[in-house]
């Protein structure tokens, strides 16, 4: 069997795997790291995305083979080694962004992604656009959107330009 | 009781876990040894089951074993029960056709399972499932309604004439009849209730597990009701007995009713772990939850109102067909009854009503309970009739409303149809609703759309609901064969830390927090000493789960219950260890305290005497300090209120965009207002995904078009606007914390306040009614059919 070698969260991994192994069922099943989900077969929920090598991508439609050499962080990387969480995360807490969790993972992981991508700013309109790869049946989106904005501050360290709000 | 009792809101004790991928659902266990299963489903709507050849499969590189419906038929494995039985108009018990595990000669929708592969992993299981061989005799199918009671359409079962399940009906026939030929007017709408997914985000998994020592079984599984799935697959289909087999539901991703039912998955991974002695899981891919999963609404309907000359309603009258799909789940045949026709008279004071349901079985995936169930049948049937009237008849459609309103002093009121609302204001959250959605300025926000090319529109719907359900006594009377109670133990520890055993589950609603602010409420116990555990039947009492907005009307109140019973024994420990009469002692903020004096004993203190009793009245008290209460409630609960929705539809592409909504519900006493709202917006996104987008739609011969997320319709961030949400108090009179319910409020509200808005957009192209979903290319076509009678300005 092929072996692929990459790092997760920041430690290293040479892990056989199947041809057609994907990279969730790797995150999974062979590095039991089941924060990162499976809602479709289709790329259409984003319960699975993870960052790779600094953007996000649905691990569901990406071979592990084709991770070999990435750096990948999942939703298990993101808190602080105290425990500190992420400003993402912190916010979607202070936001009751979630209910019953299972899209969260990939809705902080894609959020992340949205705002860092924004450096100038982003619009409420921005923000629902930017999720449309992330499917929630439970919030209604009205406080993730909430939250996403509430994060784009803490995460770049002054306030949104007016001009995005 | 400061900031984290009743009324705060709190932030989410379960949280942290969840955001931190730390969540424990059901695909993200592993047992030692595991193997895993792929079901075969039938590819065909309808077909005789000639010969299945596994010898193939059996063979295939990992695999441990195949088994199918004769297997299974050969152990006298029951079939999945139906767990209410409506009888017909004559009496008659309904139709209830076997529902075998793995199909037994015939199939009789897409998605029936046929055969079951279990091997040493996903992959191979389902590699190996490619090689079997199913030998089908196809036979005609019948996938909607009308087809289905057309004379001399083919019969999903071959005993069940006409493809009638039941034919029931509610209320006074005579009397509306009267009415009706008394009538000044009548007005009569035709309509459907789109069939829906519910399409939780977490696919529904399992995995059985036998543990060959002992002979117990233990079965983990996405469910909202973890003992009534014991209690079905044990006692009707696997004859296990209760104390052999344990059933957790862990974390659950979202349920909205689809995880209530009993499904052959659990019953195939429990029997198939005995069978090769190793733990066996599955897990859905979601084409097979959309092929698996029970679905929701599904209804053909006529409606026509009586009226006399001032607009008041006389008589209603109401002929539904709903559909069953090919097999009976759980609770489908309570859905078009009594939780659908026993709403009809809504927020109105309709002195008369007469209701008949026709159940039909159809080759389609099962229909049950979808957040809502039946209410929001009825709510969309009423609050669309209601505007038809107003197009009709010229009335103001607010003003009928009002005119029509149960009055506030009129409660207890006593419905033509077998429910007694116990409290309620409709005009008052109508006004509040009005308000918020700045009604006085809409006039002048159609303008303005209009300048840009958009069609703006304004919609109402006024709503009552029944939930927190439901009095064992009646729902018995009614055909259910369970009860419908729930429990709580409450176990305080030596040092007063508190843990809740509830039969309540959560999945979403946020209960380890809800019922920890309930507990710090009345017993004063810091709020992070207090954790709730549910979903598993090794661990709690037997309790009902979480559907129809129940968890706080019957759970909380279990928990009131199990708590005073705490506080009883408290105060007489306290008493001895203060050396005062019990009728002395008072509970108030954590201490038992001697009426009148300073002197006072910490709950802690209380909690150690009892494990440590030492200075113990211990002729009348036992040790120990742990109640259990089991409540069962008085009546249903009825929230309601009005919801207000306000669209543009882009006058050239039809493209109808939600821009505001405004929902204002009486849901009783709030514990947690944050949660409230994130129910209240997250019933709502269902609601305009109903009236707007969704739609589970079967071809002619009945294969599902909608059979993944590339076709079916999910509201996306997009769709979707900001939800504003406000309340209004009315309390429950019959529990004892007053609460109603928040969980399907949304759902039940809004769809009929999307299409009266989508309506009232159209209104100078003549339209008097929409099905959902309201597609752009359903409004485009109006658009295109008919210029304005009026130019828009």
């Amino acid at each position: 069997m092929p072996q692929v070698s990459l790092t997760v969260n920041g430690k290293q991994h040479s892990v056989e795997v199947e041809g057609r192994t994907l990279l969730v069922e790797l995150l999974r099943e062979k590095l039991g790291l089941t924060g990162t989900h499976v809602g479709c077969d289709t790329s259409q929920c984003g319960a699975c995305v993870v960052d790779l090598n600094g953007g996000s991508v649905k691990s569901c439609t990406m071979l592990a083979l084709q991770a070999e050499g990435a750096n990948v962080t999942t939703i298990e990387g993101l808190a602080k080694p105290d425990g500190t969480l992420h400003p993402m995360q912190e916010m979607f807490r202070e936001h009751h962004a979630l209910q019953c969790g299972f899209c969260t993972p990939g809705m902080v992981m894609s959020a992340i992604d949205l705002v860092r991508s924004h450096p100038e700013g982003l619009t409420e309109r921005q923000i629902r656009e930017g999720l449309e790869g992330n499917l929630c049946r439970c919030t209604g989106y009205h406080n993730i959107v909430k939250a996403i904005a509430a994060a784009w501050p803490l995460m770049h360290g002054k306030p949104m330009p007016a001009a995005a709000e | 009781m400061g900031h984290e009792g009743i009324g705060a809101s709190v932030r989410r004790k379960e949280d942290r876990r969840f955001l931190s991928g730390r969540g424990n659902y059901t695909d993200d266990i592993n047992r030692p040894g595991q193997l895993y299963a792929y079901i075969l489903r039938a590819d065909r709507p309808h077909a005789r089951i000639g010969r299945i050849d596994t010898t193939q499969a059996a063979k295939a590189p990992g695999v441990v074993a195949v088994f199918t419906g004769a297997d299974m038929q050969a152990e006298n494995i029951g079939g999945l029960p139906c767990g209410w039985q409506i009888h017909n108009k004559d009496g008659t018990p309904m139709a209830e056709p076997p529902h075998p595990v793995l199909a037994v000669g015939k199939v009789r929708h897409v998605g029936d399972p046929v055969a079951v592969v279990i091997a040493e992993t996903r992959q191979q299981a389902k590699d190996a499932a490619e090689q079997i061989t199913v030998d089908y005799e196809d036979l005609p199918a019948v996938a909607n309604l009308r087809d289905a009671v057309a004379p001399g359409a083919p019969l999903v079962h071959d005993d069940v004439p006409g493809n009638i399940c039941y034919d029931w009906h509610l209320g006074d026939k005579a009397l509306v009849d009267q009415a009706f030929a008394k009538a000044a007017k009548v007005v009569k709408l035709d309509l459907t209730n789109n069939r829906l997914v519910p399409n939780a985000m977490e696919p529904r998994a399992a995995i059985g597990e036998y543990d060959v020592p002992s002979g117990d079984y233990t079965l983990y599984t996405t469910s909202q009701n973890p003992h009534v799935i014991r209690l079905l697959m044990g006692a009707f289909v696997l004859h296990i007995p209760e104390n052999r087999l344990r059933v957790v539901a862990p974390d659950v991703g979202g349920g909205f009713g689809s995880k209530i039912y009993h499904y052959a998955e659990e019953a195939i991974v429990t029997w198939a772990a005995g069978k090769v002695r190793r733990p066996v899981k599955w897990t859905a891919e979601r084409t097979e939850s959309f092929l698996s999963d029970a679905h929701g609404r599904d209804h053909v309907t006529t409606a026509e109102m009586a009226l006399d000359a001032q607009g008041n309603f006389l008589a209603l009258r109401v002929h539904t067909l709903a559909n069953m799909g090919a097999y009976l789940s759980t609770f489908a045949t309570s859905v078009p009854t009594y939780l659908y026709a026993t709403l009809l008279a809504g927020v109105y004071k309709t002195p008369a009503i007469y209701a008949e349901v026709k159940a039909v079985f159809t080759n389609t995936v099962a229909v049950d309970a979808y957040r809502g169930a039946g209410r929001p049948e009825a709510t969309f049937l009423l609050e669309r009739l209601v505007d038809v009237i107003a197009h009709d008849t010229g009335h103001d459609r607010v003003e009928l409303r009002r005119r029509n309103f149960i009055p506030p002093n009129a409660f207890p009121y006593q419905t033509p149809v077998a429910l007694q609302y116990d409290s309620g204001d409709y005009a008052k959250t109508l006004d509040a609703a009005m308000k918020a959605a700045d009604v006085a300025g809409f006039e002048a926000r159609r303008k303005a759309a209009a300048a840009r090319g958009k069609l703006r529109g304004l919609g109402y719907s006024t709503y009552v609901e029944a939930c927190g359900i439901a009095p064992s006594s009646v729902v018995g009377s009614l055909g259910a064969r369970a009860g419908l109670y729930e429990c709580a133990n409450i176990r305080v520890h030596p040092t007063g830390s508190v843990t809740v055993f509830t039969g309540s589950h959560s999945h979403g609603q946020g209960h380890e927090t809800t019922f920890a602010q309930l507990v710090h409420e009345q017993l004063g116990v810091p709020f992070d000493q207090i954790e709730i555990v549910h979903g598993d039947t090794g661990k709690i009492p037997f309790g009902m789960g979480t559907y129809g907005s129940r968890s706080l009307a019957v759970g909380g109140s279990a928990m009131v219950k199990a708590m005073d019973k705490i506080v009883a024994k408290g105060r007489k420990i306290a008493a001895h260890m203060l050396e005062a009469s019990v009728d002395d002692i008072e509970f108030k903020d954590g201490k038992f305290t001697v009426t009148g004096t300073d002197r006072s004993k910490a709950f802690a203190e209380i909690s150690l005497a009892a494990y440590v009793p030492h200075n113990y009245p211990i002729e009348e008290v036992e040790p120990g300090l742990e109640e259990t209460a089991f409540y069962d409630p008085k009546n249903f609960t009825y929230p309601g209120g009005c919801h207000i929705c306000e669209v543009e539809i882009d006058a050239e592409t039809g493209v109808p965009e939600v821009v505001n909504f405004v929902a204002v519900d009486d849901l009783g006493r709030i514990i947690n207002p944050m949660i409230v709202e994130g129910q209240v917006q997250g019933g709502v996104a269902q609601g305009i995904g109903q009236a707007l987008l969704e739609n589970a739609a079967y071809d002619g011969s009945g294969q599902l078009m909608t059979g993944s997320y590339m076709d079916y319709t999910m509201p996306r961030a997009d769709n979707v606007p900001n939800i504003t949400v406000g309340t209004e108090m009315t309390l429950c009179t019959h529990n004892p914390l007053g609460v109603k319910g928040c969980g399907e409020v949304g759902a039940i509200g809004s769809p009929p306040a999307v299409i009266n808005a989508v309506v009232d957009a159209l209104r100078d192209y003549g339209v008097r009614h929409i099905d959902m979903p309201a597609t752009p290319q359903k409004i485009w076509s109006i658009l295109q059919a008919g210029r304005p009678r009026m130019a828009a300005e």
